[in-house]
């Protein structure tokens, strides 16, 4: 017998109806997942995975954040598998992949969709359009907004401690001819008396959202000797979710980055002062502060400090998004999470040039989506 | 208050589980989920709890009272509707029973600060009576 690389161990199916009349999709998955979780005799915080599949007319992006929100999951692996009639099976061989390369142990994969008479007129049928938008919150402005401000009211943190994140990315960004703001450098003031958008926040803690692409190639580091590939290693990597809408959130000063950046840096056996470079996730100032403080390198509420005490450029003693961040270069839609992938590739194989930092040998990368709510951290490592 | 009603912005999405919760709200009531099995209370309604997983769940007449975690003051909304009555708060209300919801804080005498204690104001937004909140401290005619 060959050996078995996953095991199915639990199974469920609504009854198929020809149509369905008041259903949702999420409610559906939801009652399918209970019965399957029943007939696996698991309790549900058993499930550290989940594969879905797109969820058009209802939930058209975040669609796992949104799933696992709804179910009151925290996965540490989470999934769209698109491939139409293969999705189903496509999932199974995605779970032993997640499971085998210690991403997570148990992964709920689950499809379904209702046949309800009338298709929806916009997008967005789903809790945060129903429960969200109506009392005037509408956009990622107003939940990083609220990040912030239970930043300040917990942690006393003032708007200059975060406007010194802005000033640093607008300040590496003049080292990168290719960023929106090369040019344009901004003093702490300048953060400061820009308009405020939604309180506390100030436009230029927001990305200015641009059009652009950034692509990767991965293969095996066999493959990348054989080649003789300017390579950079995959150390470690973790990923977790937690929510979707702000309101849902475990905590509104620390994400799920927290977890991912532990998994992260155990997976690679190295701790985050360890790193040559931070590569992080910086759609808005809030979310450096409270991944500098999940990551370990100053204590909660204790950024204001931090960034007080380094020098963040590429001859600094902590160098923080050298291609400008997000803040800086600007966010090519879903692009934007890539550009620091792409930033620490150049960095730890040398060619960064005109801001190239010295010795490089790890960088912690972090990619965050919707209301801080989807995470992935990676540490990558300088070919040895 | 009668420029928040004028305002022509983006109602509920009402679906068939939550039509108990949007009655309820027009008739100035706010309503929980309460899950049978675990005892917990949920905000916004499920079809099962997301504690538990159980599908015992039944409405309850929450107590409008509830704490103001976190608020911003929107000076460019998202929605275009918003603009009249740009700047606005809204806030973060962790119900007494436990939930959280965003809601509309309505102006009051003072600034709104985290920890405030808010009471439910059932208000007119865009021609619906949505479960708003307002500091428990104020008065009725702010």
């Amino acid at each position: 017998m060959t050996r078995s690389k996953a095991a199915l161990i639990g199974a469920a199916s609504l009854k198929p109806v020809r149509q369905t009349e008041g259903e949702t999709t999420l409610g559906m998955l939801a009652r399918v997942s209970a019965r399957a979780l029943a007939d696996a005799g698991l309790e549900k915080d058993a499930i550290d995975g989940l594969l879905v599949g797109p969820q058009v007319g209802e939930t058209p992006q975040h669609v796992p954040a949104t799933v696992s929100e709804y179910l009151g999951l925290q996965p540490a692996m989470a999934n769209v598998v698109d491939l139409g009639g293969a999705s189903g099976p496509g999932m199974i061989w995605r779970a032993a992949a997640a499971i085998s390369a210690g991403m997570c142990e148990t992964v709920l994969c689950v499809l379904g969709n209702h046949r309800n008479a009338e298709a929806p007129r916009s997008p967005n049928r789903n809790p945060i359009r129903e429960f969200d938008v109506p009392f005037g919150a509408s956009g990622a402005n107003i939940s990083y907004a609220l990040l912030m401000q239970a930043h300040m009211a917990k942690y006393g943190s003032t708007a200059e401690d975060f406007a010194l994140i802005a000033h640093w990315a607008r300040a590496n960004a003049q080292r990168n001819p290719n960023a929106i703001f090369h040019g344009k450098p901004a003093s702490v003031e300048d953060v400061l008396n820009s308009p405020i958008i939604a309180s506390p926040l100030h436009l230029y803690e927001i990305v200015m959202p641009v059009a652009g692409a950034e692509a990767v190639i991965v293969t095996s580091a066999k493959r990348a000797k054989e080649l003789g590939s300017r390579a950079v290693h995959l150390l470690g990597a973790g990923e977790k979710v937690t929510h979707r809408a702000v309101s849902q959130a475990p905590s509104l000063t620390s994400g799920p980055l927290k977890p991912s950046m532990e998994r992260a840096f155990a997976q690679a056996g190295v701790t985050a002062q360890d790193m040559s470079l931070l590569s992080l996730y910086d759609c808005y100032t809030i979310m450096v502060a409270a991944t500098i403080e999940d990551a370990g390198l100053c204590e909660p509420g204790g950024f204001g400090r931090f960034m007080r005490a380094h020098d963040f450029g590429p001859e600094g003693d902590m160098p923080l998004n050298t291609h400008g961040g997000q803040i800086g270069y600007g966010q090519p839609d879903l692009a934007g999470g890539m550009t620091h992938v792409v930033e620490a590739v150049h960095q730890l194989r040398g060619s960064a040039e005109g801001r190239q930092i010295n010795n490089p040998r790890l960088a912690l990368v972090t990619g965050n989506g919707a209301t801080m709510s989807e995470a992935v951290a990676l540490v990558l490592g300088a070919d040895e | 208050m009668s420029e928040l009603a004028d305002l022509k912005v983006p109602g509920p999405t009402e679906i068939e589980l939550t039509k108990p919760f949007w009655k309820a709200a027009a008739e100035g009531r706010l309503l929980v989920q309460r899950c049978e099995d675990c005892t917990k209370a949920i905000l916004y309604p499920r079809e099962i709890c997301p504690h538990c997983w159980s599908e015992k769940l039944t409405w309850e007449q929450a107590s409008g009272l509830g704490r103001l975690k976190s608020f911003s003051r929107v000076h460019k909304p998202g929605h275009p509707g918003w603009m009249p009555v740009s700047p606005y708060v809204v806030g973060l209300v962790e119900l007494d029973e436990g939930p959280t919801m965003l809601s509309h804080i309505l102006p009051g005498e003072c600034e709104p600060a985290v920890g405030d204690r808010l009471e439910l104001k059932p208000t007119n937004i865009g021609g619906r009576v949505l479960p708003a909140f307002q500091r428990k401290d104020q008065g009725e005619n702010v």
